[in-house]
């Protein structure tokens, strides 16, 4: 019995939800007191490979096939599906990022596992195998229960800090089956939005709503995640206007963050953009308006004008931050 | 070509959430449902314009029970031309994607579309299902879709970018964000659709692989720490010595 864990890499560098998948998936391990299996494909380094025994994995199996570097959606199931059955896993798990979307739920069928998507916490193993997870978009909570053999879990990104210890796992190159029929879903191009912080990734977040008045104003928003090292984001408004792009609209409809630090600029906090947000350790609220119901779910608020306390903010941080 | 859009039923997205029996049943009580906007604004809209820019047939298919036609209607008003509803009530996407496979198989699609996600159990996992059941490629989280005689081009969200892809069809995608815009029924659309098909199907023989065991609603927050406007520096110092968060 194992648990094998997809640690997905982008441009040869494992991902951050990848290694807090991995380590998500050596702590389910420990619980059941069986060895916790990465499996990585695409061109990737045998250090960066080794490295993932400091979050966990006892060994990791590498596919090192170049068509695997934007992992095709069918190959890379089939290839997990025999991982699994040569590993003799339990328990598959991914992270809950755009790879594991598209990977997991078609595993789940080709092993007839049950999938739970989004967990938030460790599983339950005490009676059965209960997983909670996120629903109605971030408003509640569900725990799910996997009633098969094989369970398959993606984590929520941000849902657990990885924290890289000591150990190095054994790399061996796993070979595939794979033909030229397998890999269905040609790439043609991929664009990467260069030096900008994943948003579903970030630590922190710096967002921006209607009370900015129009895309000009965006520099004090860009200023500030800057400063932090943090994404930028901005409320459904804002994104349907056109001020910003459709990636960066969080909210109900748009992606859920779970940063550590989320600061809404001119955001009233519709019961929809919570909905993307709650899952935020601390919220942080600038807003001209006392009124504005985003004041009930923050941590720490100012009540004045973003123009003015943004730059302030901005600049008080530096000092912190020694520039 | 030939179309499916998978349509969910949702709780409108200013619903209050609520649950009843022991937290182990979502409370409908004074929730207006709607088609899952994922469903509705970018996979049935693309589909649409598809059919009206190169000629294509749009069928529509729900699992749900008899209250789930009104959405379904709302669905053909905006312009499907049929629609399937499997009468079973299930919250575990392989059995929804075991019964719409089903339906699929008869039919033989070009295209199938389901939303990103529903916005009520998030599970964002029937595509890819349906997809594997039905041995069709599928890309996932697409934002734009073209498609030239057999050929779909599709551009689909990656971390920190975009991927560009081509797949021959028949095909499985999930529709997010960029790939159309909302549309409103009109008068005749309405009208229409009152008379459009729409099949019931019993559902078949299929595995319920999870099932939910109860709910929670998040912990309050505390309450908020107001700093005055002149105080910037003092959220600055709260921020990084209290929260610790920098």
């Amino acid at each position: 019995m194992s648990v094998i864990i997809f640690a997905d890499q982008f441009q040869g560098k494992v991902k951050k939800s990848a290694l807090e998948a991995v380590q998500y998936g050596a702590k389910i391990a420990q619980q059941l007191g069986v060895p916790a299996i990465a499996i990585a494909v695409g061109e990737v380094g045998a250090a960066e490979l080794s490295a993932l025994g400091q979050y966990g994995a006892s060994k990791v199996l590498h596919v090192a096939d170049a068509r695997l570097n934007e992992p095709e959606a069918g190959a890379t199931t089939k290839l997990i599906a025999e991982a699994v059955a040569k590993e003799n896993a339990s328990v598959i798990v991914f992270s809950h990022n755009f790879a594991g979307r598209s990977i997991a739920p078609q595993l789940s069928a080709k092993l007839k596992a049950g999938f739970v998507a989004g967990a938030i916490g460790l599983p339950d193993t005490t009676a059965g195998f209960v997983v909670k997870k996120n629903v109605f978009s971030g408003k509640a909570f569900a725990n799910v229960s996997i009633g098969t053999d094989k369970k398959i879990v993606s984590v929520m990104p941000n849902s657990f800090s990885p924290v890289a210890g000591e150990g190095s796992a054994a790399v061996e190159a796993f070979a595939a089956g794979l033909t030229d029929a397998d890999f269905r879903i040609k790439s043609l191009k991929v664009e990467t939005v260069s030096g900008e912080v994943p948003l579903t990734e970030a630590e922190i977040v710096v967002s921006g709503g209607r009370g900015l008045k129009g895309p000009e104003h965006w520099g004090i928003v860009e200023d500030l995640a800057h400063t932090l090292g943090a994404a930028t984001a901005c409320s459904r408004p804002v994104a349907d206007s056109g001020w910003r792009p459709h990636h960066e609209h969080v909210g109900q409809t748009g992606f859920t963050v779970r940063p550590n630090l989320y600061i809404a600029i001119g955001i009233s906090g519709a019961i929809q953009h919570l909905a993307g947000v709650n899952g935020s350790k601390t919220i942080v609220v600038i807003n001209k308006d006392p009124e504005a119901p985003f004041f009930k779910a923050a941590d720490y608020g100012i009540v004045g004008d973003a123009f003015e306390v943004v730059p302030k903010l901005t600049e008080a941080v530096k000092k912190y931050k020694g520039n | 070509m030939k179309i499916l859009v998978c349509i969910s039923k949702t709780p409108d997205t200013t619903a209050k959430i609520a649950f009843t029996d022991n937290n182990t049943k979502f409370s409908e009580a004074g929730v207006q449902f709607i088609i899952n906007p994922y469903d509705e604004w970018y996979a049935l809209v693309r589909a649409l314009e598809l059919k009206e820019t190169q000629g294509a047939t749009v069928h529509l298919i729900t699992v749900g029970g008899a209250d789930t036609e009104a959405v379904i209607r709302k669905a053909l008003a905006l312009g499907g031309d049929e629609a399937f509803r499997v009468n079973a009530d299930s919250h575990d996407s392989f059995y929804i994607a075991s019964q719409i496979a089903a339906v699929a198989q008869q039919e033989q699609y070009d295209l199938i579309f389901t939303g990103k996600e529903t916005i009520d159990y998030n599970g964002s996992s029937v595509g890819g299902m349906l997809a594997e059941l039905l041995g069709l490629p599928f890309v996932s989280i697409a934002s734009k879709l073209d498609v030239n005689g057999t050929t779909a081009t599709l551009v689909r969200e990656i971390e920190g970018g975009e991927e560009t892809v081509e797949v021959t069809l028949p095909l499985a995608l999930s529709a997010q964000k960029g790939m159309a815009e909302a549309r409103i029924p009109n008068m005749r659309g309405i009208m229409a659709a009152r008379t459009k098909p729409l099949k019931v199907v019993e559902p078949v023989a299929a595995e319920h692989l999870t099932s939910v065991v109860s709910f929670e609603l998040p912990p309050a927050k505390a309450g908020v720490k107001l700093i005055a406007a002149d105080q910037v520096e003092e959220l600055a110092r709260l921020l990084h010595e209290e929260a610790k968060v920098f």
